[in-house]
């Protein structure tokens, strides 16, 4: 195994002196490097005793580490409302029109509750909060619509938004959901960023107690907050479907798309954990997209014969009002939806929509 | 001739000390209040003293743990006067040194067999490039746990030994006289872990202190800490002894093949003081000065090969997370013990030392083999069937005795979740789900409901619903009827004792969907024979309930089963209920790690 090299350190004759060495310059060498060895030891020695007594833990590892937790997702609805009743407009388009046209929609009903400029101001940085939960064609309903996408996104640019950018955490693969809804294309031809959800966009959140809501269900929960960063106004664009656990799911069941980890634990307390979501971000606007709503098979649907044509769209401030007049349109109680009233309770929004005293706009008359 | 203790001598008595500590250490833990008992014996002790396992974990979790401070003194000793640790201390060094000259042992007086052992022993104890090997596996080993994963302990010869002890020696010598256990203790993968012992033990037939020399990662860091010790051994070549006689007579006796008589390789010496003793013109010194013949440091590890080790133990851990067996690919029966960390900050820490799996009273801490993935290799896991119980709800000993706190120590208040713990709840190890294909009421029509009954949760976190079930082959005429004695026929041989209080007779096609008693009457006492059934009830048949008594009137045989239901809030995991559960393969019962403490948020429970 020894090379030749080694062979070579074989053997007791010593390596002869440098010649001119006396031994008593022998000596202060061996001295000379006792003391740097002695220097050495001592400095391994110390570098143990530092290294012990700087991370020295005393009490052991905590039973968690979780770190501490943002607060909620931010508050982003108008300064000049809060504590006021919120704005809505709701517009029919003419039922004879076989494609009603989403856009005029929205624009009418902005109109009506003064241009969107009175919410987006110029330098504006806006996410759009879509629901882009399945990889399904647009024309199945269970997403937000492309033209919707598209027809908000331009108007904020317009309005003189610095950015708009969109984003969902979905339930099947993001980038196929965000193709197959057409929701990224409508995003490139207005100019919105898609921000996919990177797992390092997430972070722990906790929604602290607002009455009996809150401070019980998303605590030190993963939530999509890398999406806010520089945001200034969130905007929501909702579907009206059926959801068999919930009883409907329109504009705070789309918040649950903010969420990561293991969310569907939370479907034990689906009412519970939609109320914690009014309270974990508060949009700017919300559009309530019931052009066709979904009256069965939801929130999945899948076919045309689960969808219906209403040729509505409702644009507010007031995620509440908006579910509200949702189940309206889903023929449905407030109170199937009981998330609505605990909403309203936690502080969120109104869940009697007429007392917002809304502007009801027909295209058709 | 003087007396005075030869220091190799010394160094016999300090090892053989120190292998004796380590097995009454061993041996003491086992729970109990006598001297002999779990104490307060330190049973870590030489656990504690590993600078490796103070350095890995420091690595990995960027903290150094109070209770591994003992490892301090031995970097400073170390630092000062060299691998002391490894000569006078360390229990397996001193196996391996036995075993080698076990080997070696010359027993033959044939002319000629002394000196051709000796130059065996001598080809045996030459300084090998490869005894380089032992530091890239240190690299590697601290780039992992640089990276979270500490996987020292694999190789670490007290964590390797003390496994080694608790888990294959200690079970299989105590089998036979049952001081330590009341019955034989069981560990899944014994025989692997013996292999392993067994493999560095049988080394050192090729070499001695072959495992000492190659592989031994602590001897390795040794090897660095010892770079500038101020004394060491050396030889002296001078007027006053002469020249040196080159009789390698010190290389025979080295065990660490440090080549004293040449170029001494300083890294490798592990102060056997053998050379000391073997030299003829007592050449060899243990002095403040290199050593005659040359000195140089380390058996010439290569800068690629570093680099290598390096990257492979940092790509590792890596690699490990890719599995997702920490993760979202969590096995569902890698239940760890109560206080156990999230398997993340846990496999940052755990030695697999096994002090945990040799402490536990019921013996379901079990070696992980498979259940935790490679990364996880013998770390600890729960298994139900094979310990003797479940995890005892009154027990808090496998975190107190974790040299590392991979299981945290827990109060038996935490454990609980009372006193300032009340808010927090118990601890929970996972949760128990019925099987109702296997369940005996569930699946078979048979009263059972040992786990309910065995549940030491208040209220039980197993409860109860009760049916009564018309029986297989249940049906039977009446004969006749006199007060609550009925005669029947028809009714084939029972297989179960229908008089034993579970069974009732109801009249047949009886309707009973508001109350599903209704009509029933208890089958107190029961006589079979072919010809004729004599039934005893614990009340006389009514009328009004919907019996008929006339000849031929057709009845019915229940069982009243009582259906066991997990409260998934209140369970513990504690497994009690799957390991008492009388299906002995698979258990009717089972616990997995859903809901378990450690995990966080994304419990199964809201």
């Amino acid at each position: 195994m020894s090379g030749p090299e080694t062979e070579g350190k074989e053997g007791g004759t010593p390596p002869e002196m440098t010649s001119g060495t006396t031994p008593g310059d022998a000596q202060e060498l061996t001295r000379r490097d006792f003391l740097k060895r002695a220097a050495g030891a001592s400095a391994i020695a110390l570098t143990g005793v530092g290294l012990a007594a700087a991370l020295l833990d005393k009490s052991g590892p905590p039973a968690s580490d979780a770190g501490t937790s943002a607060k909620g997702l931010g508050d982003y609805s108008l300064a000049e409302l809060r504590g006021k009743p919120g704005r809505m407009a709701i517009v029919r388009s003419d039922p004879k029109i076989a494609q009603p046209d989403r856009r005029a929609m929205l624009e009418r009903a902005l109109t009506a509750l003064g241009g969107l400029g009175a919410f987006i101001k110029p330098g504006d940085r806006v996410l759009l909060k879509v629901n882009a939960a399945f990889a399904t064609s647009s024309a199945l309903g269970a997403t937000t619509h492309p033209d919707l996408v598209a027809a908000v996104a331009e108007l904020c640019l317009k309005a003189g938004a610095a950015s708009v950018a969109l984003t969902d955490n979905p339930i099947h693969s993001p980038e196929s959901c965000f193709a197959l809804t057409g929701i990224a294309e409508a995003a490139a031809k207005s100019g919105a960023r898609v921000i996919l959800p990177n797992e390092n966009l997430f972070a722990p959140v906790s929604v602290p107690p607002s009455g009996n809501i809150g401070g019980r269900l998303i605590r030190d929960w993963p939530a999509l907050a890398g999406a806010f960063k520089g945001v200034t106004k969130l905007i929501a664009l909702s579907p009206v479907k059926d959801h068999h656990r919930a009883g409907a799911s329109m504009t705070l069941k789309n918040f649950y798309g903010f969420l990561g980890g293991r969310r569907n634990v939370f479907h034990q307390d689906i009412n519970g954990i939609i109320a914690e979501l009014a309270l974990l971000v508060r949009p700017t606007l919300c559009v309530l997209d019931g052009v066709t709503v979904m009256l069965t098979n939801g929130p999945t649907g899948g076919s045309l014969s689960d969808l219906k044509a209403m040729h509505v769209l409702a644009v507010t401030t007031d995620p509440v009002a908006a579910d509200a007049f949702g189940m309206e349109l889903l023929g449905r109680a407030v109170t199937e939806a009981p998330y609505i009233k605990l909403a309203e309770t936690a502080g969120a929004g109104n869940a009697d929509y007429k007392s917002l005293s809304p502007h009801f706009l027909d295209l058709g008359a | 001739m003087r007396f005075v203790l030869n220091i190799v001598t010394a160094r016999r008595i300090s090892q053989v000390f120190f292998v004796l500590l380590t097995l009454w250490l061993c041996a003491v833990t086992t729970l109990g209040a006598s001297f002999w008992r779990l104490s307060g014996w330190p049973v870590n002790f030489i656990l504690q003293l590993s600078p490796l396992t103070a350095l890995g974990t420091l690595l990995a979790t960027q903290t150094w743990y109070a209770p591994l401070l003992w490892a301090v003194p031995v970097v400073i000793l170390t630092a000062f006067l060299g691998r002391v640790f490894c000569g006078f201390v360390c229990p397996l060094g001193a196996l391996n040194q036995a075993f080698g000259w076990l080997a070696r042992r010359v027993t033959t007086n044939f002319p000629g067999a002394r000196g051709a052992a000796l130059r065996a022993r001598l080809a045996d104890n030459r300084h090998s490039p490869w005894q380089a090997a032992k530091y890239y596996l240190l690299v590697f080993l601290l780039a992992a746990a640089c990276f979270g994963s500490l996987q020292t302990g694999l190789f670490d010869p007290l964590p390797l030994l003390f496994r080694s002890l608790n888990m294959t020696i200690a079970p299989v010598i105590d089998a036979g006289f049952q001081a330590l256990f009341l019955k034989p203790r069981h560990y899944a993968s014994a025989w692997l872990l013996f292999t392993v012992f067994a493999t560095v033990i049988g080394l050192n037939m090729l070499r001695p202190r072959f495992f000492c020399r190659y592989l031994c990662p602590l001897g390795a860091l040794f090897g660095f800490l010892n770079r500038f010790t101020p004394w060491r051994m050396g030889k002296i070549d001078d007027s006053a002894h002469g020249e040196c006689g080159n009789c390698t007579l010190c290389d025979t006796y080295c065990e660490g093949a440090c080549r004293p008589s040449g170029v001494l390789v300083a890294s490798e010496c592990l102060m056997c003081m053998n050379c000391l003793d073997a030299c003829p013109q007592a050449r060899m010194t243990f002095a403040g000065r290199a050593s005659a013949g040359g000195e140089e440091h380390l058996p010439e590890p290569s800068r690629r090969g570093f680099l290598f080790a390096a990257a492979a133990g940092a790509l590792s851990a890596p690699l490990w997370t890719i599995g997702g067996l920490a993760d979202t690919g969590k096995n569902p029966l890698l239940i760890r013990p109560p206080g156990a960390l999230d398997e993340a900050r846990f496999l940052s820490r755990c030695l697999r030392c096994g002090q945990c799996m040799r402490v536990c009273p019921t013996n379901v801490i079990q070696p992980a083999l498979t259940e935790a993935g490679l990364e996880g290799l013998w770390t600890p896991v729960l298994n139900f069937r094979l310990g003797s119980s479940g995890c005892q709800v009154q027990c808090v000993a496998c975190g107190n005795v974790c040299p590392t706190a991979a299981i945290r120590p827990l109060t038996l208040d935490e454990k609980l979740g009372q006193g300032k713990f009340a808010a927090k709840g118990p601890v929970r190890l996972g949760t128990a789900f019925v099987d109702r294909t296997r369940c005996l009421p569930w699946a078979m029509e048979r009263p059972c409901l040992v786990c309910q009954e065995l549940c030491p949760v208040s209220p039980k976190s197993i409860h109860t619903r009760t049916t009564f079930e018309p029986i297989r082959f249940g049906q039977a005429e009446v004969v006749g009827a006199e007060g609550r004695r009925l005669s029947l026929s028809g009714l084939p041989k029972p297989t179960v004792n229908l008089g034993s209080g579970d069974y009732s007779l109801r009249p047949s096609g009886l309707l009973a969907m508001n109350s599903p008693e209704a009509g029933l009457r208890r089958i107190n006492a029961f006589a079979w024979l072919e010809s004729g059934q004599t039934f005893t009830l614990d009340a006389e048949p009514d009328p009004k309930q919907g019996w008929r008594l006339a000849p031929g009137s057709v009845v019915e045989v229940l069982v009243r089963l009582q259906k066991p239901y997990v409260d998934a809030a209140r369970c513990i995991g504690c497994g009690v209920c799957e390991h008492e559960c009388p299906i002995a393969g698979l258990r009717g019962i089972r616990v997995s790690f859903e809901n378990e403490s450690r995990s966080g948020p994304g419990r199964m429970l809201v």
